[in-house]
């Protein structure tokens, strides 16, 4: 980002009247944005700096209503980790998360690339059908699908109910990756076509490596869609803490510990971390992602 | 001959297209045409899980309409958050996004700290903020009652739990800042320079330029954000067990939507008829009408004219 001061030029001689009023005006206006800006800075910030500190508070205190630990309790996070299953949850939420989300770029990338540049007939109508699956809420086909999963594949209780549709293609995987295509210049397809590729080479060769930005973008909202994830679990592994992922446990983690406040804080933190951490890595594909989804048609 | 070649050409192309779209194709077939097929079949039987299904005509369909308590309280509830919700959010989103591009000192820390919040695990989200506006214990109301404000009951009162929502969802706006960022930064210069020859205050260059400029992603952000709120889902339902002091553990039956089903959205409904009430068939019933609202919405999206997502070049 370049950072533009807004101040004006202080070493200009000495000036007319309207320039000094147009010069007052630029510095107030510079004055009134910031102090908004740090306005919202803190409406942002402070829930997360409340729940950090909370988490650190003893068990007491956590009941009381100050907002700064007397004593910082780091031992909190350590007794988070203890907690029986923590650990398996962490697991399990890496296994649906990490392998849905190979899953999901492995069967979307070809079905974009369809969608973005072959011309066929119907590729409208796939199109429309791809954007309101994008819309279509779990629940309006939960019903017959947990009794396919449960009833007829006994598969209640385990993680495949929610990793196995994504080797399929998601949604709003293929519609973000076909918006990424759409930008990348026919020409060189047809170059790579006029030296004998063929569909999969010029696909895996050509396309694939400047389509990269598109594909982090997708991993990414793949990888915490899954992490995020809470409706799935409750239905396919509700019955079976072992097979519980961490969005899901974290909220029977205020159960297991009633109103253990702190602990629960510590839990909430140990969730929300991974996010903001990778968030400072791969900043560019979040927010190219939600610009693809946004703002091109 | 030429014909042959020319039509073996066409299949293998149609072969090839068949062959990439396959794994969506499949997709399609099994987790979406045959479960819907099969909704609307439940939605017409008596089944609960273990005893075959019976058919039980409009049964399941008068049951949720008339005398199912929690559907007309759920559908209010719903329409009270795709209203008065997204309206905020996008008078927010829109505020936020231009106060960023005004922000020259420090642009990409602010960005940063605005956008974190979208990031925030929808769960971890809601705990925190069930923690936070949590009457008793909560910071925010001892920051309230320390500079002598009445604090609301948040999560604990029927009349404040939406509110409570709201702001946790506006505090989630990240996600359209960038999007009405990006599309305030691609206002074309000249027109406002030509609106401020012309002696336009601020809030005619905002009305006369940047309102036309940027009003299609106004209606998609406002189109998105119906269909979102329309589906929320796990932060209403985690915000009123957190709040509720339900402790869950197998078995546990909770009634939904507390306080006094403020709470309580449509989506809901098919997980308390479903799977806390096993009455498959009017938990059928639900989701055909959310899957009515959803493609009525989308529909919306994706109209030919003016619509905001064209499928053709």
């Amino acid at each position: 980002m370049t950072q533009v001061l807004d101040r004006p030029a202080e070493l200009t001689a000495p000036s007319s009247p309207a320039e000094r009023t147009a010069r007052r005006k630029a510095l107030l206006e510079w004055i009134a944005v910031h102090s908004l800006g740090v306005a919202a800075a803190l409406f942002f910030t402070l829930p997360f700096v409340f729940v950090f500190l909370t988490s650190l508070m003893s068990d007491s205190q956590a009941l009381s209503r100050d907002l700064v630990p007397h004593t910082w309790e780091w031992a909190n996070y350590r007794k988070v980790f203890d907690t029986p299953g923590f650990l398996t949850w962490w697991k399990n939420t890496l296994v649906y998360a990490g392998l849905g989300t190979v899953l999901t770029v492995v069967s979307s990338v070809p079905v974009a690339y369809a969608l973005a540049k072959f011309r066929f007939r119907g590729r409208n109508l796939t199109l429309m059908l791809v954007i309101s699956m994008m819309m279509l809420p779990p629940q309006v086909v939960v019903i017959p699908m947990y009794l396919f999963w449960a009833k007829q594949l006994d598969l209640s209780g385990t993680l495949w109910p929610m990793i196995i549709p994504l080797a399929f293609g998601d949604a709003f995987s293929i519609f973000l990756l076909r918006q990424f295509l759409l930008t990348i210049p026919n020409e060189y397809l047809d170059a790579a076509k006029v030296d004998g590729c063929g569909d999969l080479r010029t696909l895996l060769k050509v396309v694939l490596p400047m389509a990269r930005p598109g594909i982090a973008a997708v991993a990414l909202f793949q990888f915490f869609a899954a992490w995020n994830d809470y409706f799935g679990p409750q239905i396919y592994a509700s019955e079976n803490p072992n097979a519980w992922t961490l969005s899901y446990a974290l909220e029977s983690f205020k159960g297991a510990h009633h109103t253990d406040w702190n602990l629960t804080m510590a839990a909430t933190v140990l969730v929300m971390a991974p996010v903001i951490l990778v968030f400072f890595f791969a900043q560019k594909a979040f927010v190219e992602g939600v610009t693809l989804t946004g703002v091109k048609g | 001959m030429a014909t042959y070649t020319l039509k073996a050409k066409q299949r293998r192309s149609a072969l090839r297209t068949l062959a990439f779209l396959s794994p969506w194709l499949i997709g399609f077939a099994v987790f979406f045409a045959y479960p819907m097929i099969s909704t609307v079949y439940f939605s017409f039987m008596h089944y609960d899980g273990f005893k075959p299904p019976t058919w039980s005509g409009t049964k399941n369909w008068t049951y949720v309409f008339e005398h199912y308590p929690f559907f007309w309280p759920a559908l209010r509830n719903t329409l009270w958050l795709v209203v008065i919700m997204v309206t905020l959010r996008v008078l927010f989103g829109l505020g936020i996004g231009m106060l960023i591009t005004k922000i020259k000192t420090g642009t990409g820390v602010f960005r940063t700290l605005f956008y974190l919040p979208y990031l925030a695990p929808p769960v971890a989200a809601t705990m925190a903020f069930a923690f936070l506006l949590n009457p008793g214990t909560g910071p925010v109301n001892s920051i309230l009652e320390k500079i002598g404000i009445p604090a609301p009951g948040w999560f604990n009162d029927p009349d404040w739990s939406k509110p409570a929502l709201t702001l946790m969802f506006l505090w989630g706006v990240g996600d359209l800042m960038v999007i009405f960022m990006a599309a305030l930064l691609d206002v074309p210069k000249e027109q406002y320079e030509a609106a401020e020859l012309d002696g336009a205050s601020a809030w005619q260059r905002f009305r006369f330029v940047t309102l036309p400029n940027i009003s299609p992603i106004i209606m998609f952000a406002v189109v998105t954000g119906v269909i979102a709120a329309m589906q929320s889902y796990t932060q209403p339902l985690v915000a009123g067990k957190v709040a509720s002091g339900v402790i869950q553990g197998a078995g546990t039956m909770f009634e939904p939507g507390y306080p006094e089903h403020s709470t309580l959205t449509l989506p809901q409904l098919v997980y308390n008829l479903g799977f806390q009430r096993f009455d498959y068939g009017s938990a059928c019933v639900v989701a055909l009408v959310l899957f009515a609202l959803s493609m009525a919405f989308t529909a919306l999206l994706m109209r030919r004219r003016g619509g905001l997502i064209q499928a053709g070049d």
